[in-house]
């Protein structure tokens, strides 16, 4: 016999994704999703192949000339620069979402099952991490250390957790009285494996709701930060700069303002479907369960 | 009643047909008519349609499920018959709640928590456009509250559904059904979450207001026990058919179908009781001393005492409230919240888990109530038989397999089915699966903690004679933790009825049975249905 272990639990959530994936407005997230993602991952190789201009160079051609879309202000063609775009804000969303959804995941577990004074202290801190509005907390600590990748994602990440938490802790706290996590004290399991193999493989249909959310939310945050010249810098080429350095020019030179937004807009209307798909399979199955 | 020859039934269903939306067959052509002032009972097991068949009386099929043909006649006392199935929805409302009524399971749901019980009666009435005036219909609810058993007054009427005991909530379902004076009442297991002393008064209550005011009852249950105290004729459903129907004498005592005799032997029987294994009387495997446990000022238990032999089965009866489950998780382990010790083998065992010995924790072992929530369902059976090997003993991993699959033969789960994840196995295989769990570092003391009650009477059954084979193949001493004491005799050598947090009555099955001491162990025998 196989190690029944790995099949089975992949099994288990392949009914949830496969649940959501029959749904069609996965079908046309995900659609929409990974058309953005391929374009973004792809696009810096395939930018200055396709046009044979680099991100940062002069273009050599005039304002408002016969490329794809034309060249920015400084000359640069803005068809590469969008192509190469989209993979730095791409890479920061994806990893201040991981942050948020590990440290807020952790904390909130760790309240729910435990409850009592930590739970009290735990989310007490969260409320107080709450009251500030997530853009504006990060603003001020980008104000503060400067505008560096690390921070940005960092801090957008940290500012996910106490969001995170809530709905973590919630979700344990509905299943820690369930008689199987009743029958992993009876053998004396740790906390910390109880948590990790009892716990928190019942509720990942919430937290992956949770992820989704937060994943569009961070690539909203980073390519706003980015707007306001907090994020990534100039010279280098990203969607958000790229609305920002663009926007004089709106009227003249439209494709250098509408090609970022259409693949932002495109992205987390994208991810937001998927989400919200897997939250309907999601509460299908608990439904289910309930019956 | 049954003897009186009424021209119209009050309820004519013929020949229905209900599929599910995908077009596999729910119920395949189920007839049955009831008479007015007549109980029908409809007995089956989970899955067999009953309350599929019990609802479409209503006109009401549940989401998922649709009508494929058949009709379902309803003939008011005082008015024009109709066909309910034929009618739009907006009039089959009209008719629900006013001629055709229904209890539901939970009355914990089924009330609304935020309105007092007088408004939510009357609220039926006023739907209905029952009576002339807000005058006539507030006797009205004083009356309906009267006659199920209730006091009418008007601090009554102000109370909320919470301040209600269970029997009591369900006693309000039953005059909210009752209110619009209805020809057909539909019943959907109104009793199973109650007590037995509080089922006795339900029962009494629903039988009287049919016979008194004339009206069809269907009384949707699973329990055969009680359709011998309730029901006139009884109709017995298996896979979406109708496979025997009667009068209760016919059906109950000699009964035609295979399936029909295969229930009846099932249900355990205050006089039953095959053969047990003789306990090693000597050795007081454990000792439960003066064991008291609070919740804040509420006292739970109070003083508890207790011994089991080795080998030995105690049937440790109580009814919800009296501290049972409470009792069993102390010695467990599980609530360490408590005064009084608990020893094994003359060995003291600290109150929570943490703080005894792998040795200690393998020698006590406990079987959840409902085996819908005792397995991971993230797990494989396998995987959850595994777990207490792996946290309590040094055995490596082909070893622990291999005592897996030695437990998974002695409950008869099979290899395959313990690949399977929880929701894919009945729930007669998941308590098995919990219970091979259970014994997997082969216990001294095995705790069953209700066991049977989330189960079907067959399933039930099958359970209780693979407990009872086990503890006489491995020499466990068992608590076998129950509220129905007809079990007694089929699993027990010794008996200790619990109430309030004390035991009032303790001594060997037999004598307990045939000479109850104590007054409320008698009102228990009285109060438990027999066949």
């Amino acid at each position: 016999m196989s190690t029944p272990t790995v099949p089975s639990t992949r099994s288990r959530k392949s009914t949830v994704f496969r649940r959501a994936l029959a749904l069609p407005q996965a079908k046309i997230g995900l659609t929409l999703t990974a058309v953005v993602v391929l374009l973004a991952v792809l696009g810096p190789w395939l930018g200055p192949w396709l046009t044979g201009y680099d991100t940062t160079g002069f273009a050599g051609k005039p304002f408002h000339s016969d490329g794809v879309a034309g060249t920015d202000g400084l000359g640069r063609d803005v068809f590469t620069r969008f192509l190469a775009g989209g993979a730095t804000l791409l890479l920061y969303a994806v990893l201040a979402t991981a942050i948020g959804i590990v440290l807020g995941t952790a904390l909130g577990m760790l309240a729910g099952y435990t409850g009592g004074r930590l739970d009290s202290i735990i989310m007490r801190g969260n409320d107080v991490l709450l009251s500030f509005p997530q853009l504006v907390f990060a603003l001020l600590a980008i104000a503060m250390l400067g505008p560096q990748g690390w921070l940005l994602v960092l801090v957008i990440g940290i500012t996910h957790a106490p969001r995170v938490a809530r709905v973590a802790r919630q979700a344990t706290v509905a299943v820690k009285d369930s008689d199987y996590i009743k029958a992993a004290q009876l053998y004396a399991m740790p906390r910390r494996r109880i948590l990790l193999r009892e716990v928190l493989p019942n509720i990942t249909g919430p937290l992956m709701v949770e992820l989704g959310l937060r994943l569009t939310y961070s690539i909203g945050y980073v390519a706003s930060l980015s707007f306001l010249g907090l994020g990534i810098q100039p010279p280098a080429a990203d969607w958000g700069l790229m609305i920002n350095e663009n926007r004089i020019a709106l009227v003249l030179e439209p494709w250098g303002v509408l090609l970022p937004v259409l693949a932002i807009a495109v992205l987390t209307v994208g991810t937001n479907l998927v989400t919200d798909s897997l939250a309907s399979a999601a509460a299908g199955r608990e439904k289910e369960a309930a019956a | 009643m049954t003897a009186q020859v009424t021209l119209t039934h009050a309820l004519e269903v013929e020949d229905l047909r209900v599929n599910t939306l995908a077009g596999s067959p729910v119920l395949k052509g189920v007839s049955y008519s009831i008479a007015p002032g007549e109980v029908l009972a409809l007995v089956g097991e989970s899955g067999s349609g009953k309350t599929t068949a019990g609802l479409a009386a209503l006109g009401h099929f549940r989401r998922g499920l649709a009508p494929a043909g058949g009709t379902v006649t309803a003939n008011p006392r005082d008015g024009q018959s109709v066909e309910v199935l034929g009618l739009a929805e907006r009039r089959r409302r009209a008719l629900r709640g006013h001629t055709l009524s229904y209890v539901p399971q939970d009355p914990a749901l089924s009330l609304n928590p935020a309105l007092r019980i007088g408004l939510q009666i009357a609220e039926v009435l006023e739907a209905h456009g029952y009576g002339a005036s807000d005058d006539e219909r507030s006797a009205r609810v004083a009356e309906v509250l009267g006659e199920v058993g209730l006091p009418a007054d008007e601090d009554y009427q102000r109370r909320y559904p919470h301040q209600l005991s269970g029997g009591q909530q369900q006693r309000v379902g039953i005059a909210m059904a009752f209110a619009c004076r209805p020809s057909v009442v539909v019943l959907d297991e109104p009793t199973t979450g109650l007590d037995v002393t509080t089922q006795t008064l339900v029962l009494r209550t629903v039988s009287e207001l049919t016979t008194e005011h004339g009206v069809a009852a269907l009384y949707i249950t699973h329990d055969l026990a009680v359709v011998a105290a309730i029901a006139d004729r009884v109709a017995v459903m298996r896979g979406g058919e109708i496979v025997e129907s009667g009068t209760v004498e016919e059906v109950l005592r000699r009964p035609s179908h295979s399936y029909t005799r295969e229930l009846v032997d099932a249900v355990p029987d205050l006089d039953g009781g095959g053969e047990l294994p003789t306990p090693d009387a000597d050795a007081a495997t454990l000792r439960v001393t003066d064991l008291s446990v609070s919740f804040g000022e509420h006292r739970v238990l109070s003083d508890v005492s207790l011994t089991v032999h080795s080998g030995e089965c105690l049937l440790l009866l109580g009814e919800s409230g009296s501290g049972k489950t409470t009792l069993s998780r102390c010695v467990a382990g599980l609530n360490d919240d408590h005064s009084g010790s608990v020893e094994l083998d003359g060995t003291a065992l600290a109150a929570s888990t943490r703080r005894r010995s792998a040795d200690q924790l393998r020698a006590v072992q406990y079987v959840f109530q409902s085996p819908y929530s005792s397995l991971n369902p993230r797990r494989t059976i396998a995987q959850s038989v595994e777990v207490p090997l792996e946290m309590l003993t040094d055995l490596d991993r082909a070893q622990r397999r291999e005592r897996v699959g030695q437990t998974l033969d002695k409950v008869r789960l099979s290899r395959e089915l313990a690949q399977r994840l929880p929701d894919q196995l009945s729930g007669g295989e998941r308590q098995r699966a919990a219970i091979a769990r259970a014994l997997v570092t082969t216990p001294k003391v095995l705790l069953c903690d209700e066991v049977t009650s989330a189960l079907d009477v067959s399933v039930q059954a099958t359970i209780i004679d693979l407990l009872c084979e086990l503890r006489a193949e491995l020499g466990t001493a068992m608590v076998f933790v129950t509220h129905n004491i007809a079990l007694a005799r089929h699993v027990a050598d010794r008996i200790a009825v619990l109430r309030g947090g004390e035991i009032v009555e303790t001594g060997p099955v037999d004598d307990v049975l045939s000479d109850p001491r104590h007054e409320y162990t008698r009102q228990l025998l009285a109060n438990t249905p027999r066949m």
